[in-house]
């Protein structure tokens, strides 16, 4: 769609656009374009020269045992929280959309949590699961479970899961509502009238009309896990232990971190370019709609 | 005050889509114009060829004596309603009508004397506070019209401002905007696709269809000799009748084997070839006899009230009969139709040109 | 039932937040036994006090000072975006310039790829650029976006043509249509935008975490890391909670007092 009125010239346009072309350009393309060129680069020990050297970074990266892990933690991490926050957020958006007249009280209770920093959320948990300390924690040890998330991998993902879903359940929540409240009560009172249950109505009306919502979240889901669950990682873990939570996003971050090598590191990146843009591609046929050029 | 001159103005869209046709139109000082037509025909495009919105592919476009295709919009001394009115909504009332006159560097007192003026006629004064949402679909249109009104322009262009009101209120709005247009005597300029309120706003009625004028007039003579069967089925509610007819000498046409007498008939047609008959449901008078009848089968009857249609078939084709309601007993079946012979229109079945006397 | 639900959920939702609460209530010693009560202690005033304006044994630096410079972060970023996007989203909707196609499609696929991505090249060209440990530096990589562009493009999809014809008719050119009706109807959508840039900003963490070194440019987020970091035993845990709450109440005020702004903001940039 276009606007059949215009103004006419071009200097003007041109004029209003340079700031946000230049940004763009000096820090999204340079960058971008450079992380590619140097994947394909290999410094010498003192960094003064460099070769081309193909796609010898990629199967490097791809040699490394370490990466493999990365990947499956960022496969396990991304899985349950975004099976757990779709969840209870589809739980909480149910109950809210019911009840009508309390919906707005319980919306304002449950969102804000969106506009907590992820690396805070990371630390709040941390505080209540701490294992000497902690209101949670000291008593799971008392019990005799042996919790321990800065030595324990597993403790530490389930660490990480709890705080980063707490965070990205209330977002969740807000488009699963927005969603339900989408549904025609009319389609929902047909369903009644045909006889099925309420459980039934939601499993066989309800849900499925909620796929296109359910879908472009699990999408967002699994984006925010990916980048912005960083914060909370470095917070809680730092990767740790042993490298047991390092996910894509942090073995990137750390590698650099630790001054290795450059090349490497930007074939990293490119990989982790290539997934977000296929992520991204999934979701365009939502982002589509509004882009119609 | 100026008149507005097209000569052969054409609008190509990209693509080589041709909205207008080479249209060429004297609109005179002071007068009335409807541009009228079905949706798509190019009146719009017209109209805002004329208002700037729009560049002329060809031809000229004069508002009195000067040439503006190249002036912008607000340099033409026009002004514009429009089909939404497009207030500005974060404007008081007061602001949207003041507005153009800011642009423009009037002095603020006379904008104040012109934007009270306006409103006094229009009768929107307690409203110039409000923003235009807290205002009804009837008086936001008056605001439009004020907005117009307050910029003393040449030229008043209209783009179907009446079609986003009910039934009741387009009556009212309508005749408002006659009398305003008479006492203001500014040439305007009047696009709608509703034939009824063509007929009864224009003093210089223009029929559009496909990008080219079909007939320009007065609006009893466009009624009364329409040029096209468009025309004749475009402008008349409910619309003229067309039957398939044979041409049987001068002066006389046979349909469905009735004889029928037609004053308005071109000579020298070849007798037997093929011609259609045209008869306003208005025109014919049922239960007479006279020299000239056709009988209809009747269907049904819609009530309207003063007056009954009466819908059938003469010859084969659709046909409907409009006479005072109780003239005709309405379960009549078969009604016998007196045609009078000024009344009857010919047209050319392949070109749709009127076959009169020339 | 349905209500239950939403009360256990509420509950769920605020109990890390009010344990965090009651640890800025108390001094270290009460946090460190693990006898930590429920209700709240008496050195509020203390740990307020001194977090702001003293900051933490190991980062001596007062939160007062991160605060500030996460306001200004924050602040920068959800401004300057408004104001490019805003532009952009101008020129690309109501002019026709030579490659404005392009131009849209330079900017739309900035959509792709958040900024952890790249971080070490652009890290670089802010190095390069000698912005480390300026605001500049902190603000400029993280406006280089579009949703802005993409949520004003859609906002002025929906403004009539007619308003900008009959601007032209009242004399108004491109300036003048932009700040006397674009910019007034634009409102509600700037003060979405506001409200989650503001968040986005306030939030960051990789970013600063990267860029600043001096601890004067620490922003909020990243001071509170540094606090707990340290070995178990040196960490303050009620000046650490005392500063995570100071550090949750703008955003979290924002989201509660301009809900309605928020949500259109989320909704409308995100979809």
């Amino acid at each position: 769609m276009e606007k059949r009125a215009h103004f006419s010239g071009w200097t003007l346009p041109l004029l209003l656009i340079i700031p946000q072309m230049a940004i763009t350009v000096i820090f999204f393309y340079l960058p971008a374009s450079q992380a590619i060129w140097q994947s394909f680069l290999r410094e010498d020990a003192f960094g003064l020269a460099s070769e081309f050297v193909g796609f010898e970074n990629y199967s490097a990266v791809f040699e490394q045992p370490e990466y493999y892990r990365a990947m499956i933690t960022t496969v396990i991490f991304s899985t349950l929280v975004a099976f757990f926050s779709l969840a209870v957020a589809l739980l909480f958006a149910t109950q809210a959309d019911k009840s009508l007249r309390g919906g707005h009280g319980f919306k304002t209770l449950l969102i804000w949590p969106y506009a907590v920093a992820p690396a805070i959320a990371g630390v709040l948990w941390m505080f209540m699961f701490h294992p000497t300390l902690g209101i949670l924690g000291r008593p799971l040890n008392v019990m005799g479970f042996n919790w321990n998330p800065m030595l324990d991998g597993k403790d530490a993902m389930i660490l990480l899961v709890l705080s980063a879903t707490w965070k990205h359940v209330s977002y969740n929540f807000l488009f699963f509502l927005a969603g339900l409240q989408a549904i025609p009560k009319s389609v929902i009172e047909a369903g009644a009238i045909d006889g099925a249950g309420p459980l039934r109505r939601f499993w066989t009306i309800i849900f499925p009309l909620l796929s296109p919502t359910t879908f472009f979240l699990l999408v967002v889901t699994i984006v925010y896990v990916f980048f912005e669950t960083f914060g909370i990682i470095d917070a809680v873990t730092g990767g740790g232990p042993a490298g047991q939570t390092t996910t894509l996003v942090y073995k990137v971050y750390a590698d650099g971190r630790s001054g290795g090598d450059l090349g490497l590191s930007a074939a990293q990146s490119v990989v982790l370019m290539v997934i977000v843009i296929a992520l991204t591609a999934v979701q365009f046929r939502y982002v589509e709609r509004k882009v119609q050029y | 005050m100026a008149g507005v001159t097209l000569d052969t103005v054409r609008k190509i869209y990209s693509g080589n889509v041709e909205a207008v046709k080479g249209v060429s139109l004297g609109i005179e000082d002071g007068s009335f114009c409807v541009l009228v037509g079905p949706s798509g025909c190019g009146k719009s495009t017209l109209l805002r060829m004329i208002a700037g919105l729009e560049t002329i592919s060809d031809g000229e476009v004069k508002i009195g004596d000067r040439v503006v295709n190249q002036v912008e919009p607000a340099d033409r001394d026009i002004a514009m309603v429009f089909q939404n009115y497009a207030l500005y909504p974060h404007m008081s009332v007061y602001d949207n009508m003041a507005y153009g006159l800011k642009n423009r560097k009037t002095p603020k007192d006379e904008i104040e004397t012109r934007v009270k003026e306006a409103a006094r006629i229009l009768a929107i004064e307690p409203f110039l506070d409000r923003k235009p949402r807290a205002l009804s679909g009837g008086q936001r249109q008056r605001v439009a019209m004020g907005r117009a009104i307050v910029r003393k322009p040449q030229v008043f262009l209209f783009d179907e401002p009446l079609s986003n009101l009910d039934a009741k209120l387009r009556v009212q709005m309508r005749v408002e905007i006659k009398r305003l247009q008479k006492a203001l005597g500014v040439t305007s300029i009047y696009v709608t696709h509703d034939q009824v309120e063509a007929m009864t706003l224009s003093d210089k009625l223009v029929v559009m269809s496909s990008g080219q004028i079909e007939q320009v007039g007065s609006p009893s003579e466009v009624y009364r000799r329409p040029e096209t069967r468009f025309v004749a089925t475009f402008i008349g509610s409910p619309p003229m009748n067309i039957l398939p007819g044979k041409v049987e000498g001068p002066g006389r046409v046979s349909v469905g084997g009735q004889s029928i007498a037609v004053t308005d008939m071109r000579d020298g047609l070849t007798p037997g070839s093929a011609i259609e008959v045209g008869l306003r449901p208005e025109d014919v008078q049922a239960g007479g006899v006279g020299s000239s009848s056709l009988s209809m089968d009747v269907d049904f009857v819609e009530e309207l009230g003063a007056t009954q249609l009466f819908h059938g078939k003469v010859a084969g084709a659709d046909f409907v009969v409009q006479a005072s309601t109780g003239q005709i007993p309405a379960d009549t079946r078969k009604l016998a139709l007196a045609v009078d012979p000024a009344n009857v229109h010919l047209f050319d079945p392949q070109t749709t040109k009127r076959l009169g006397r020339v | 039932m349905a209500y239950l639900t939403l009360v256990i959920g509420v509950i769920l939702v605020a109990f890390p937040v009010y344990i965090a609460i009651m640890a800025s209530t108390f001094d270290t010693a009460t946090i460190i036994n693990g006898n930590m009560p429920l209700t709240p202690g008496d050195q509020t005033l203390e740990n307020y006090s001194r977090a702001l304006f003293y900051g933490g044994k190991t980062a001596r630096e007062p939160v007062m000072g991160m605060m500030i410079n996460s306001l200004i972060v924050a602040l920068g970023i959800a401004f300057g975006k408004i104001l490019i996007s805003i532009l952009s989203a101008y020129a690309v909707v109501y002019f026709k310039f030579p490659f404005r196609k392009t131009a849209f499609w330079v900017i739309f696929i900035t959509l792709m790829l958040p900024v952890e991505v790249r971080i070490y090249p652009t890290y670089k060209i802010v190095a390069d650029l000698g912005l480390l440990d300026t605001y500049s530096g902190l603000v400029l990589p993280l406006i280089a976006s579009a949703t802005g562009t993409l949520l004003f493009r859609q906002f002025f999809m929906t403004i009539p043509e007619e308003l900008l014809e009959a601007s032209k008719i009242d004399g108004a050119g491109a300036f003048r249509f932009f700040k006397d009706t674009l910019l007034p109807l634009s409102m509600t959508t700037i003060a979405a935008l506001f409200v989650i840039q503001f968040i986005y900003g306030w939030n960051q963490y990789l970013w600063p975490l990267l860029i600043t070194t001096k601890s004067s440019m620490q922003t909020i987020v990243i001071g509170i890391k540094k606090m707990i970091t340290t070995t178990d035993a040196l960490t303050e845990w009620n000046i650490a909670m005392t500063t995570a709450v100071l550090a949750m109440i703008p955003p979290v005020l924002v989201v509660i007092f301009m809900q309605r702004l928020f949500v259109k903001g989320l909704v409308e940039t995100e979809k």
